[in-house]
């Protein structure tokens, strides 16, 4: 199935979110974290500034949040990792209080209890985990779910290529395909785990052979790209729905900053991720829509002008809002 | 060669300590060697290994797949076989992907052979808050750890200790978990509290377990307390200190075994007893040293009634407010010791 115009632009709008959404985010991360204003013989301060704690973005990586999420129903769930920024937005996570969690405030989703590896919005069957591996067999549950009430909804994890060797993944691989399940898992295979390269962690090239081993396709993109994405992501999500079980498919893709914000990157060729960038998959999607007609050149610095809007009122929404009482502290711990 | 002047004692970060105690004990015991993610180019997530990869290789210090299940099994296999392996779980937060290979086999192998293997094993971690990182990376659990009988449990406040009771991890025949809060490790990225980065001998030490240290000496109240919080109770009892009253501060050090004479001695000497843990307050540890102490109210005559200062049973929040209020601060160690000081027994 080939995208539709409205899809394309769709996906190159959603990139573009992405994009700035998480290099605005790598500015105002690093407010307050820096001397002098830290604590003397400190480089950085991971818990100082307006939005403190660890920061994974996923700058780079946007093709594969976009391409799945082009082909998800709002009554879809998704099961992000501790990178979830572009699941979210892709996935349609209120911008507002996704932002506002992460500078903690008590409009945020989670009103400052979650941040921001722990995004919860029921309202687009969203969530996410600090915990590699553990939303492989959550997405399982919601398949099941959708099974047992006769729903035609699927369920997506997205998680990197170093959660695949979690023996969480492995199990849900196998309840998926034993249930057949309408569930597909996305592995994000951005090189690295952290530290370490996934040739130095995982004893074979590509995930998607392991399917095999669990009796369901596997499918592996080879390129960064929005449409490659779509493509095998349009077949997996079908099948799904039509109820013949679950897909693996692993995207080759790129992620430009560290593992986290503070990084040292020591591990990584220099230079690397200034090199990724050359291939940058949003220029790409870019050309392509102006080819196609569907955007000039000023409709495109529109199209980004609006959404720079966009992205820029969440995070003025985010640091506007108010606080929760300290004492909020204590609410939530069950439900009422 | 003469030099005019005494070398001024070295001092090393509670990580830096760490790691030399791990390097000084795979130089003298080739068997010892180090798995975990991120522990060999990286260095340790909390500089824990850093400089091992380059010293020991790659045969030694062991990269691993994030599969916990898998190296903790392997760590208790690798033991078995007479080797001595340090496996590193980079946050404690994740001991729930591979607690069985923990809790039912690494801590009772020894015991269900009926004493016939042996696994000397260490397990090191990274704990506690501080710092915003929410629920699932902030949590201390070592009450957890202890309450599974078979493994020996470790959470030193700061360098010198933490090297000595290394070194005594590393050579002991039993698994031992060996617990470093990340807010007293000394890193360049994260504030920390500089009583923990003090004065380390560079030759190889042990302390041994089970033998707490009195950090402080005082008359009116004994706090009893370990890892980040010993370093903030020194704090609040200087503060203390200027309103006259004059708190015993008591560094557990180990938890298994647990040096309860010390404990007793200080209650029985101040009569006032604070708990302060950074764990949550229900079930762990704060009211085992309360009940330690209950049982022995045949000795010891209390003034006051035992307070616990803890983790309110919430998991840690990620907003600053939040968090605050949810891990003790320094202000509540002053204000709980304050409430000590007027409170009557009848
Ligand atoms: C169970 C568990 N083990 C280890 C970690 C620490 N950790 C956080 S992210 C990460 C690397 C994950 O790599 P990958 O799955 O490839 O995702 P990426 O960061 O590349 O997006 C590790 C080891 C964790 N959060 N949870
Ligand atoms: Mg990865």
């Amino acid at each position: 199935m080939d995208a539709t115009a409205e899809q394309l632009l769709w996906m190159y709008e959603k990139m573009i979110e992405i994009r700035e959404y998480e290099e605005t985010m790598a500015r105002v991360y690093l407010e307050g974290k820096l001397p002098p204003r830290i604590q003397k013989g400190l480089a950085f301060d991971i818990g100082a500034g307006p939005v403190p704690g660890e920061m994974h973005l996923a700058a780079g990586q946007e093709p594969v949040a976009v391409g799945v999420c082009a082909h998800l129903r709002r009554d879809d769930t998704v099961v992000g990792a501790h990178r979830p920024h572009h699941f979210a937005i892709a996935k349609g996570v209120d911008l507002d209080a996704m932002t506002a969690e992460m500078f903690g405030k008590d409009t945020g989703l989670g009103r400052g209890k979650g941040g921001h590896m722990h995004l919860f919005d029921p309202a687009v069957k969203f969530s996410c985990s600090g915990i590699v591996g553990a939303g492989a067999p959550q997405a399982c549950g919601a398949a099941l779910a959708a099974k047992k009430l006769g729903r035609d909804a699927v369920a997506v994890a997205f998680f990197g290529e170093g959660a695949a060797n979690q023996g969480a993944f492995h199990e849900a691989l196998n309840l998926a395909a034993l249930w057949k399940l309408p569930v597909i898992f996305v592995v994000e295979d951005n090189k690295y785990g952290i530290s370490v390269e996934k040739s130095a962690s995982t004893a074979i090239a590509s995930n998607a052979d392991r399917a095999a081993g669990y009796g369901m396709p596997g499918v592996l993109v080879e390129k960064n790209d929005a449409i490659a994405v779509f493509d095998a992501a349009g077949a997996a999500i079908a099948r799904a729905r039509r109820g013949e079980g679950p897909t693996l498919i692993e995207v080759k893709t790129d992620r430009y900053f560290g593992h986290f914000q503070g990084d040292p990157e020591t591990y990584r060729p220099k230079g690397e991720a200034k090199a990724l960038r050359q291939h940058d998959p949003i220029p790409a999607l870019g050309a392509l829509v102006r080819d196609l007609g569907l955007l000039d050149a000023n409709s495109d610095a529109a199209l980004r002008e609006r959404i720079v809007a966009r992205v820029q009122a969440a995070y003025d929404f985010g640091r506007n809002s108010p606080y929760p009482r300290p004492e909020d502290a204590l609410l939530h711990v069950f439900a009422e | 060669m003469t030099t005019a002047t005494p070398a001024k004692a070295r001092t090393l970060t509670m990580a830096q300590a760490i790691s030399e105690a791990t390097a000084q004990e795979m130089e003298r015991d080739p068997r010892v060697f180090v798995m975990g993610e991120d522990v060999g180019k990286y260095g340790g997530i909390f500089s824990a290994t850093t400089g091992l990869l380059d010293r020991f290789g790659p045969e030694r210090v062991m990269d691993t797949p994030i599969s916990e299940t898998g190296f903790m099994g392997a760590a208790l296999g690798a033991a078995a076989e007479g080797l001595r392996p340090i496996s590193e779980l980079m946050f404690v937060d994740f001991f729930g992907v591979c607690f069985d290979q923990i809790y039912n086999h690494i801590a009772k192998n020894h015991y269900m052979s009926g004493g016939a293997c042996k696994y000397p094993l260490v397990i090191t971690t990274g704990i506690g808050g501080g710092y915003n990182d929410a629920a699932q990376h902030s949590q201390c659990l070592y009450s957890i750890f202890a309450h599974v009988p078979g493994l020996k449990v470790v959470v030193p406040s700061n360098a010198y200790d933490a090297k000595g009771l290394m070194t005594t991890a590393i050579r002991d025949d039993n698994p031992v978990v060996f617990l470093y809060h990340k807010g007293i490790m000394g890193l360049s990225w994260m504030s920390y509290f500089e009583g923990s980065t003090n004065a380390v001998p560079e030759e190889p030490y042990a302390i041994p377990f089970g033998e707490a240290r009195v950090v402080r000496e005082g008359s009116d109240v004994t706090i009893v307390t370990l890892s980040q919080m010993v370093q903030k109770s020194l704090v609040a009892a200087e503060q203390l200190a200027a309103d006259g009253i004059s708190a015993e501060i008591v560094d557990l050090r180990t938890l298994v075994p647990l040096d309860r004479a010390t404990v007793l001695k200080s209650v029985a000497k101040t009569g006032r007893l604070l708990v302060a843990d950074e764990d949550y307050l229900s079930y762990g540890l704060s009211g085992e040293i309360a009940a330690l102490v209950a049982e022995h109210l045949d000795s010891i005559r209390l003034k006051a009634p035992v307070r616990r200062l803890a983790v309110p049973d919430v998991p840690i929040p990620f907003s600053r407010p939040l968090e605050q209020f949810a891990i003790p601060q320094v202000d509540n160690l002053v204000a709980s010791v304050r409430g000590l000081m007027n409170a009557k027994i009848y």
